[in-house]
């Protein structure tokens, strides 16, 4: 890790407001990542992962609320940052793509049109320019006839053609930070690996960072530098890959690596994770959100959790592994 | 566009008006037998009340009625094909004429009225949804639910008595010209456009000082539909994943709302402002009524109660071309909002 990291998250706290009480959606999440480098959150669903990408991006649910937390991204808290000052770091500085490519792009827009928007905002570029700037750059992402592509409607195009075209969207003003959340959900697995690799190609480019969201640890093992395991909103451990593959510290994570499949394994040794994940409007949630479902509980760990301070290698657990 | 899109369009609009021909011989059939149906007897009404039994056969064989339905249908259609919809019993001129002045009467209203409502339902519906739970919200749901609520008549009234009765800032609601003007040369029927084709502007003034009134009238009632269709696709389309990627990419807050949301958010509002109109085309009798507004309305609604079938024949006919016409051009502006259409043609 570089000395100064690209984006530096600390003690985030994000809550929503439903009609059935308060979800205390994250809690202290804290994590790091320098400047290119490619950091993972992994997780399953509803651990929290895309809310800490949507809070960063400050584009969370309105129901949602920040209640604790700094993310500094080149010398600007996003979190305390007035909302002019993030919506010219957005798109910007830190940019984002997502799952289900084919609906997140504006459908009734030709592709080469939603790029240029992006580039007219942020890039400087000129407005007679801008076709001509978002042609190169669905050309750097690979897609093909680029010229004759710009004036194609989303619905005209492949999940992964798609997926090219948010990339050519996201880092269309060069950010420093990329936040990818599920970029290959829903393609197949050939198209799965041409995106990561663009995306691994484009940043290693420019020096910049990525975060990537995913809840394939197979997939997270192969790409990344570090990995962040979340868990119902915690952190539970944040080590260099290697590491956390090899020597996993925290019994989710241990659970986690059991359970995904490699092909040297059969798939009936495949390990499933007892329970579920708690409740999280619960008021009793206990210090270690894990503990419920966990076969290593130990009395200690009622305690409050270790705080995720920014070790190299940090597991917030009473009794690792 | 390019040019294929631009011939899906064409394609899209030649489609359309074919399949409009089976729904036009389903009216004329529909529209022949449904004023046959009408109780009464038309010969025993126009021989009036003294008529001798002679008299009202005589009155009979004049009008055709003492033919058998085909024959009767036969000969109707035949001058349907001329392009004569019979004479009105009641006023004894053709109806034709009668259509052709009064539709123009009825449909310069409504429009107005509808661009009026238009202007104020689609921006607040808008608001609304960018801002839900919020004063301009709840503004929005008092407004259209006053507008619904309160009787078209009860409007026009209220209207007339503040703005001509005690302000005296609108004319007297006599139709539509004041007495002292007479109506500019006709080319589309339109006052508003035929005074100025004619380039009399104290014509247009006029004319314009009439409709404001019942325009108002009917502006207000459209409100309610507009403005919540408008707000309900608005909030749709603003919680979709392409928004969510615009906001991400840092667009402005007036490009994500109208460029992005709001276009996607065009197709529905156009559906309900097709309805709302020809909605508002043929039911707007008692605004017509209140402002003494010479429309098709009113007129179909005295030819009905005087079991005058030709004008009944002629109102439900046109009504029925209006509505093909209408939808025709939501399908093409369908087609222009929204690519996926024009493919799909």
């Amino acid at each position: 890790m570089t000395a100064v990291p690209a984006l530096a998250v600390e003690d985030l706290s994000v809550e929503f407001r439903t009609r059935s009480g308060v979800v205390k959606a994250l809690e202290h999440v804290s994590f790091a990542v320098g400047k290119g480098e490619t950091l993972a959150i992994v997780g399953e669903s509803g651990s929290g992962k895309s809310v800490t990408a949507y809070a960063l991006m400050g584009i969370l649910d309105p129901a949602g609320r920040i209640t604790a937390g700094r993310a500094v991204l080149g010398g600007l808290d996003l979190i305390s940052a007035s909302a002019s000052q993030l919506a010219d770091v957005r798109g910007r500085e830190i940019a984002m793509i997502f799952q289900n490519p084919r609906t997140a792009l504006n459908p009734i827009r030709p592709v080469g049109r939603q790029i240029a928007d992006v580039l007219m905002r942020h890039g400087n570029v000129p407005r007679v320019e801008a076709p001509a700037r978002a042609v190169d750059l669905l050309r750097a992402v690979g897609i093909t006839d680029p010229a004759r592509r710009a004036k194609a409607y989303p619905f005209e195009m492949s999940g992964g053609m798609c997926q090219r075209v948010m990339i050519a969207i996201a880092l269309a003003a060069r950010p420093a930070l990329l936040i990818a959340d599920e970029p290959t959900t829903g393609l197949d697995v050939t198209t799965q690996a041409v995106i990561m690799d663009i995306i691994a190609e484009l940043a290693g480019e420019s020096g910049m960072a990525t975060i990537f969201i995913t809840h394939d640890l197979a997939l997270a093992g192969q790409r990344a530098d570090r990995v962040v395991v979340m868990h119902a909103g915690h952190v539970v451990e944040n080590a260099a890959t290697r590491a956390l593959i090899a020597r996993p510290s925290h019994p989710y994570t241990a659970e986690l690596i059991a359970a995904t499949p490699d092909s040297a394994a059969s798939l009936d040794a495949l390990a499933s994770i007892p329970g579920s994940l708690p409740d999280l409007r619960r008021a009793d949630l206990p210090p270690c959100r894990y503990s419920e479902r966990c076969p290593r509980k130990v009395e200690r760990c009622d305690a409050p959790l270790p705080r995720p301070a920014l070790a190299e290698h940090f597991v917030a657990c009473w009794n690792p592994l | 566009m390019t040019r294929r899109e631009r011939a899906a369009v064409a394609t899209l609009i030649l489609k359309r008006l074919l399949m409009a021909v089976p729904s036009l011989i389903g009216v004329v059939i529909v529209t022949f037998l449904l004023t046959r149906a009408l109780p009464g007897d038309p010969a025993a009404y126009f021989a009036g009340p003294a008529a001798s039994k002679e008299a009202v056969e005589e009155v009979r064989v004049k009008l055709g009625l003492d033919k058998s339905l085909p024959e009767q249908f036969v000969r109707y259609v035949r001058d349907l094909a001329r392009g004569d919809l019979g004479t009105s019993l009641t006023t004894g001129q053709p109806v034709v004429s009668e259509i052709r002045t009064r539709l123009p009467a009825s449909a310069e209203l409504t429009l107005l009225g509808l661009i009026v409502s238009m202007g104020v339902a689609v921006p607040l519906g808008i608001l609304a949804a960018t801002r839900p739970g919020s004063l301009i919200d709840h503004a929005c749901r008092v407004v259209a639910t006053a507008g619904v609520s309160l009787p078209v008549f009860f409007t026009g009234l209220i209207l007339v008595y503040v703005f001509y009765y005690l302000l005296g800032w609108a004319p007297a609601p006599l139709g539509r010209l004041d007495i002292f003007f007479s109506a500019p040369p006709p080319v589309t029927g339109f006052y508003l456009m035929d005074s100025l084709i004619a380039g009399n502007g104290e014509l247009f003034l006029a004319s314009l000082n009439q409709l404001v009134l019942p325009a108002l009238t009917l502006g207000i009632f459209s409100l309610a539909p507009i403005a919540r269709m408008t707000r309900a696709s608005m909030l749709a389309v603003l919680s979709s994943d392409f928004v969510r990627t615009a906001r991400a990419s840092g667009l402005s807050p007036f490009t994500i709302t109208v460029t992005y949301a709001f276009r996607n958010a065009m197709l529905p509002v156009v559906t309900t402002l097709g309805m709302v109109f020809s909605f508002l085309l043929g039911a707007n009798v008692l605004v017509e009524k209140v402002f003494a507004w010479p429309g098709i309305g009113s007129f179909a609604v005295e030819a009905l109660i005087a079991s005058d079938f030709a004008p009944v024949q002629g109102f439900v006919l046109t009504m029925a071309v209006m509505y093909v016409a209408l939808n025709l051009m939501i399908d093409v502006l369908y087609g222009l909002i929204d690519p996926r259409v024009r493919i799909d043609a």
